[in-house]
């Protein structure tokens, strides 16, 4: 297998665009990940595109063919890839296993979705197409529900009084708002930057024990980034971020997955996978841009990761050991819920913010000297996890 | 197996399973293989319908098409054989909130509930939901 890197990222401003179709939030992203990948349109060999919900939203599926023929790719092989909100983490880990084994060079790979413009009730609607068709969904399973269930188990199995608990998942809205306050593709750029706990605690409640600001916002956006084969990015772009690792998991529905939930079992294989495919372990990891839905989830994924021991995630971010000046600064581009959520999108513009840190391009927030950095992605509920090491240093 | 006829032996009062010729586990909602072993060796049979909330949330968002019957809680509930089963727990909202954490554990009963299917569910005549009653405090 070759070795693979990025050679450009790019992301619109994540948000309200009523104004711009997912073709245009799209493009949008492409040519900023295009410009400085020092490439010709026609280098482009293939395009790997993620979309949830398009059908839902706005009324569109058969996606990838316009996507690729509005930018100019005419005729190249474009497929979707749909992974609920990991789709665009899914059609990324393709992308480079396609360009790792030699079948392509050179590929494109991206999302975009439109759910804030969407409304709440179809946005709600389109998101729960995740869970369990038959057996969820009829009792009106929703995604914020999915989280307040494993809240709940979570508070059960660690023996953490429920109000306890719902504490520090406050703590991590308000440190991501923090975040994404001062991000300017966030969706919060410039507000929520002083959250306090009792902010979160105190908003409307969306799905008990879950509050509106324990939540994800309901966003659209598009991302996109450019990748090659290692020996032909070094000769195109000063600062190659290597791809180090990929792993991807699936799972049944939660009821299948039972107690399990809050131990995240196919986020455990899927980063296990990554990290063995790296040669690395958790401490090689200077920071994570993961996949916090809602509050409790970033919990659930630093444990299930391996960063933390099961139960103990909620005490790390109390303790600030994932702040931005702590030991794993998660999420210093805001997260989910500060910079947004455009699912399709989300996995791509994760990579996005890893490669700007990686490059010291990341100005508004930067993590001290990091060189190696981990994206989480997480579609349904944890049907398909999907977990990429990205580095500074080729093996 | 079709999951037409799980739910409407729900409604019938039944609550439908199967057990594995091989591991001799549960399998609830039935699936082409064993949720335990992966066996197709299985056998349909009626559970007991009985079991404890293991977790609950109550829904105040809802999506389109359960918007009309929001604010509503849902749970998921160990039956007494093993496996897991999403519903609604059919109390009041107020007392809901009132017991709070306290109904993690609490025994039920499984019954099924009809109501209007929406646009996008798999079932285009009805929508059945697997209701939990909480079993009366001695
Ligand atoms: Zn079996």
């Amino acid at each position: 297998m070759r070795d693979v890197a990025v050679l450009g990222v790019g992301m619109t401003k994540f948000g309200k665009h009523p104004d711009k179709s997912l073709v245009d939030l799209f493009a949008e992203a492409f040519f900023e990940a295009f410009e400085e990948s020092n490439i010709e349109l026609k280098d482009i060999q293939a395009l790997y595109y993620g979309n949830f919900v398009g059908e839902m939203t706005d009324g569109s599926g058969n996606l990838s063919g316009f996507m690729a023929d509005e930018i100019g790719l005419r005729g190249i092989p474009a497929i979707r890839y749909e992974g609920a909100c990991a789709s665009s983490s899914v059609a990324f880990r393709e992308a480079v296993r396609a360009v790792a084994a030699g079948y392509y060079d050179i590929v494109a790979v991206g999302g975009s979705e439109r759910l804030y413009t969407a409304g709440t009730e179809i946005g709600t609607r389109a998101l729960a197409t995740a869970v369990d068709g038959v057996y969820e969904i009829t009792a009106g399973l929703t995604f914020p529900g999915v989280f307040a269930l494993a809240a709940r188990l979570y508070s059960k199995a660690y023996e953490i009084p429920l109000e306890e608990l719902r504490e520090m998942m406050a703590m991590v809205s308000v440190k991501n708002h923090r975040y994404g306050a001062i991000n300017p593709k966030a969706q919060f750029y410039g507000k929520l930057g002083n959250l306090k706990v009792e902010d979160v605690l105190n908003s409307r409640m969306i799905s008990s024990p879950l509050t509106l600001l324990d939540c994800c916002p309901m966003t659209d956006g598009g991302s996109a980034a450019i990748i090659a084969a290692a020996d032909i990015a070094e000769d195109l772009v000063d600062t190659p971020v290597y791809v180090r690792g990929t792993g991807q998991s699936s799972a049944g529905g939660l009821f299948r997955q039972k107690g399990d939930i809050i131990r995240a079992i196919p986020r455990r294989k899927s980063s296990q996978m990554a990290f063995k495919e790296a040669n690395m372990t958790p401490k090689d990891i200077d920071f994570v841009e993961i996949h916090d839905c809602f509050t409790i989830a970033e919990i659930i994924a630093t444990e299930a990761m391996g960063f933390f021991e099961y139960g103990q995630g909620c005490y790390a971010v109390r303790d600030g050991v994932t702040s931005i000046d702590g030991d794993l600064p998660v999420n210093p581009d805001g997260g989910l819920i500060g910079k947004g959520h455009p699912v399709g999108a989300t996995g791509v513009s994760q990579v996005y913010s890893v490669v700007k840190q990686l490059r010291g391009e990341f100005k508004e927030n930067p993590v001290r000297d990091a060189e190696t950095a981990m994206t989480d992605t997480l579609g349904g509920d944890f049907g398909t996890l999907v977990n990429i090491i990205l580095s500074i240093h080729r093996r | 197996m079709k999951f037409v006829d799980f739910f409407n032996a729900l409604l019938g009062g039944k609550l439908i399973g199967q057990k594995c010729g091989d591991c001799g586990s549960y399998t609830c909602p039935p699936k082409a293989t064993c949720d335990n072993c992966g066996s197709r060796n299985l056998e349909e049979v009626e559970m007991s319908g009985k079991g404890r909330i293991m977790t609950f949330t109550t829904t105040y968002v809802a999506p389109a098409g359960y918007s009309e019957e929001a604010p509503y809680t849902v749970a998921m509930v160990e039956l007494d054989e093993g496996p897991w089963i999403v519903g609604r727990i059919d109390l009041p909202v107020e007392e809901i909130e009132r017991l709070g954490q306290a109904l993690v554990g609490a025994r039920v009963s499984v019954y099924g509930r009809e109501y209007p299917t929406e646009p996008f569910y798999p079932n285009k005549e009805k929508r059945v939901v697997p209701m939990f009653r909480l079993e009366s405090e001695r």
